[in-house]
């Protein structure tokens, strides 16, 4: 965006489109889909972390006279290692299919072996007691520290370390190494006064969405198959099941149903190939729904970190040198987010020398999945603790050794490009004049504070609007909402076409219906799918022109487009957009604007959070009793979704720093696979989170947006725990900062 | 002449961090840079994304570089 703009819709607060359906209950999500002679599909899964299959036998169950079908790897086409592009990062196809169905081993207590449909779902269920599987059982490796040892049991034989100068003659656990730098790491730890280094670990956690995995499949005897699921990208979905199941696209329709919450976990496949395998040998329509336990025990997590971090500084506050070692659990199949918690660890500075090297390992745990800026709380969660304990060490307050360092327009960054028109610095001043920062604390009261940047991705999107005879419009979008998209999309069309928002409808299209778009992730959608809506309406408003052009005898050039309405330049005609589109028949037809693109110019997102907490010192609870979360939107388009997903990212960060963590007992048996037991924030938990949104336009986006969903999920893990330290005047380095860990800090120190 | 400034990642296949291109356009800075570099390997570098003058590009093919441009590879980026 060049210049400053006048916005007539967008920044209104207007009802969500999808507001009635949610609240009446009318909304289908993925179990909600039953079809004629649809039967009920179950996973049998691994009871052991680690094993060899030995040998399976369904035989048993096939006889069963309520089973219509059993599925075991060996269902699929041959499958063999290859990295194709299903989602926003390559997946390796052979990995994909052996997390899907175990092969020759089961690498996580849960890992999916066979599957069976039955008439119903208690048969189903009951009927995967009587596959028959031999197991060599193995030791299990839980942790990433251990899976990097020479001794560790290796998860896969032919798993050799990339990223080393030459290739290793042993297999091991660790799939790849990463190393960025810039300036002179060695110099920079020789012109430092003071130097921070601190170990730092982060658990294994669930996105916590609230929806289970779900899917409806059926395929008809020409071999056209149709896949309604919960999921964050519906065409990916379908290129993942295509390609397992060597399948065209053309034969496979996938809807994206009402989604009830992804945050990065549900943009791969679990359930839709399987069922689709089911669907065909038993000719029947398939529904599988995953239990909660399921989803913990078997859906990808986010991963577990073991940091080290190193800072050098001068005693002015000036820091010389930043160094990170980070070792990121993958799961049981490589791919953790290692690379992008590199890239971003140190990017909220503006430091000259930079040494990080990252770490990609499996362990015997489910493989990770995205979540939220994947990669980023648990890099930054280490590198703002160990800023905030070197002001600590200095005698500096956090935010001005902050504003002394910020990265901002002109910084080069670590992983590649120098930053544009970035909003840390005004994210900081607006902490700095916040009532929160300015006021007093309490008696066993803390406060902590953290910055937190996350780059946000452009990519393909699709859109179609088409204009009905009376003036309104169906918007019809591929990317899937999972935080209110549909609100922002509505509202950037109304603004370039000058029609009111409640005249478009806007939908979330099939795969029939629409050409590929992305996976909604990576903080994409408002600003890509946005830019793609925009482009459909300009052509909308083209054909606008056109058409008035035509009724007035008068050349396009000679119109405008004021508002809505078309005004001929060469004398006082008007036409409104509900008149030009009421006289479409006589012009040349109904009239539909569509854009393809794949958009460019992602603009990263900072944000800066402060968290009061209050400790009960003889029980070790933290109370969240005041926070603010303040970030850079570029341009609000909906502010109140805008300020819901700060508040989101907040909470989920709140939790992950006080509560969440996978429990596994010593055989790698995951103990608290339910909400009971794996404590998420509840809204009696939490204060009211406050939002500051800061607008430093993207120079990139035709309204200056940068995407907002999951840069506020970054900065809670540090601020959280800095709080909880400073409250107990012990440096937590640990999360989470549960009530058995903080009264353990709390009875060690005194 | 565009520069191009290639990541530690990068650095162990070329040997330097940057070098100066004449290519007008991206495809020709691929064939360019993987003339001049033997050990640079073509389906690493075209699997990455590009930042010309500061904007990310994942899927680049016939942009245009500038002889002022300055151009990073870096890794893909996703997210949750």
């Amino acid at each position: 965006m060049s210049e400053a703009r006048e916005f007539k819709y967008i920044g209104q607060r207007t009802i969500r489109p999808d507001g009635y359906d949610k609240v009446t209950g009318r909304a289908n999500y993925a179990a909600d889909l039953s079809l004629p002679g649809m039967i009920w599909g179950k996973i049998l899964r691994s009871p052991h972390a680690h094993a060899r299959i030995l040998s399976i036998d369904t035989s048993k169950a096939e006889a069963h006279p309520d089973v219509m079908a059993v599925a075991t790897y060996q269902d699929f086409p041959h499958v063999s290692s290859e990295m194709f592009q299903a989602g926003e990062t390559p997946t390796d196809l052979l990995d994909l299919a052996r997390n899907l169905l175990a092969d020759d081993k089961v690498l996580y207590h849960g890992h999916a072996i066979a599957a069976i449909a039955a008439r119903t779902e208690s048969a189903a269920e009951a009927a995967l007691s009587l596959i028959e599987i031999d197991y060599e059982v193995l030791p299990p490796v839980m942790d990433v520290a251990d899976a990097m040892k020479p001794e560790s049991p290796v998860l896969h034989d032919d798993m050799f370390t990339v990223g080393l100068a030459e290739k290793p003659d042993k297999a091991s656990n660790i799939a790849s190494r990463m190393e960025l730098k810039k300036g002179d790491i060695e110099a920079g730890f020789a012109e430092a006064e003071v130097v921070v280094e601190r170990d730092y670990y982060t658990p294994t956690v669930h996105q916590g969405y609230i929806e289970p995995h779900a899917t409806t499949v059926s395929i008809d005897e020409d071999g056209q198959a149709m896949v309604w699921c919960s999921t964050q990208g519906h065409f990916d979905v379908r290129a993942s099941t295509a390609k397992l199941l060597d399948m065209e696209l053309g034969k496979i329709k996938v809807v994206a149903a009402e989604i009830g919450g992804g945050f990065g976990g549900k943009t791969t496949v679990y359930l839709e190939p399987v069922a689709l395998i089911l669907s065909r040998k038993s000719g029947r329509p398939v529904k599988m729904v995953m239990t909660r336990e399921e989803v913990f025990r078997a859906t990808g997590p986010g991963s577990a970190t073991r940091s080290r971090i190193k800072i050098g500084a001068k005693k002015d506050g000036t820091i010389t040198a930043m160094q990170a070692k980070l070792c990121f659990e993958a799961g049981s199949f490589k791919g953790s987010p290692m690379g992008p918690g590199c890239m971003t660890v140190f990017t909220p500075y503006d430091v000259e020398n930079m040494y990080i090297e990252g770490y990609d390992v499996v362990v015997n745990k489910p493989k990770v999945a995205a979540y939220r800026a994947p990669g980023a709380p648990q890099a930054e969660f280490a590198a703002e603790m160990a800023i905030n304990e070197l002001a600590d060490k200095l005698g500096i307050d956090p935010i001005e050794i902050r504003l002394k360092n910020a990265a901002k327009e002109g910084t080069q960054t670590v992983y590649g490009p120098k930053l544009k028109a970035v909003g840390l610095v005004e994210c900081l001043e607006a902490a700095k004049n916040s009532a929160q920062y300015q006021s007093a604390l309490d008696e066993n009261q803390g406060r902590g504070l953290a910055a937190g940047f996350w780059f946000n991705i452009g990519g393909q999107s699709s859109v179609i609007i088409n204009m009905n005879p009376d003036g309104t419009g169906t918007i019809l979008e591929g990317s899937p909402d999972i935080g209110g998209s549909r609100a922002s999309i509505q509202l950037m069309a109304a603004e370039e076409l000058g029609i009111p928002p409640s005249h478009l409808k806007p939908v979330v299209a099939d795969t029939e219906h629409l050409a590929y778009s992305a996976t909604t992730g990576g903080s994409r959608t408002t600003f890509a799918t946005g830019m793609a809506v925009i482009e459909a309406a300009q052509d909308v408003v083209r054909q606008f022109k056109e058409r008035a052009a035509a009724v007035w005898n008068v050349t396009s050039e000679q119109v405008e487009w004021v508002d809505g309405v078309a005004i001929n330049t060469a004398g006082e005609d008007k036409l409104t957009a509900a008149e030009i589109c009421r006289g479409a028949e006589k012009t040349g037809g109904q009239i539909s604007g569509t854009a393809n693109i794949n958009a460019r110019g992602a603009g990263p997102s900072f944000a800066v959070h402060l968290c009061d907490v209050e400790v009960d010192k003889e029980t070790g609870k933290v109370d969240v009793i005041r926070y603010t979360a303040i970030q850079d939107a570029g341009k609000a388009i909906h502010p109140s979704y805008v300020e819901g997903q700060y508040q989101g990212g907040a909470a989920q960060g709140i939790g992950w720093a006080l509560n969440e963590e996978y429990i596994y007992n010593e055989d790698g048996i995951m103990e608290n696979a339910g909400f009971l037991d794996y404590r998420i924030p509840l809204a009696s938990d939490l204060p009211m989170i406050d939002t500051v949104i800061v607008e430093v336009p993207n120079p990139f986006h035709p309204f200056g947006v940068r995407g907002v969903g999951e840069t506020g999920i970054v900065p809670p893990l540090a601020a959280v725990a800095t709080a909880v330290s400073d409250a107990i005047d012990v440096r937590m380095t640990d999360l989470p900062c549960s009530p058995p860990r903080v009264l353990k800090a709390i009875l060690d120190a005194s | 002449m565009a520069t191009v400034i290639f990541s530690s990642e990068l650095q162990r296949f070329t040997g330097e961090e940057k070098t100066h291109v004449s290519a007008t356009n991206y495809r020709d800075l691929i064939d360019e840079i993987l003339g001049r570099y033997d050990r640079l390997p073509a389906n690493e570098i075209q699997k990455m994304a590009v930042a010309i003058d500061g904007e990310i590009i994942h899927d680049p093919f016939l942009e245009t570089v500038k002889p002022d441009s300055e151009v990073h590879f870096l890794f893909r980026i996703s997210g949750g």
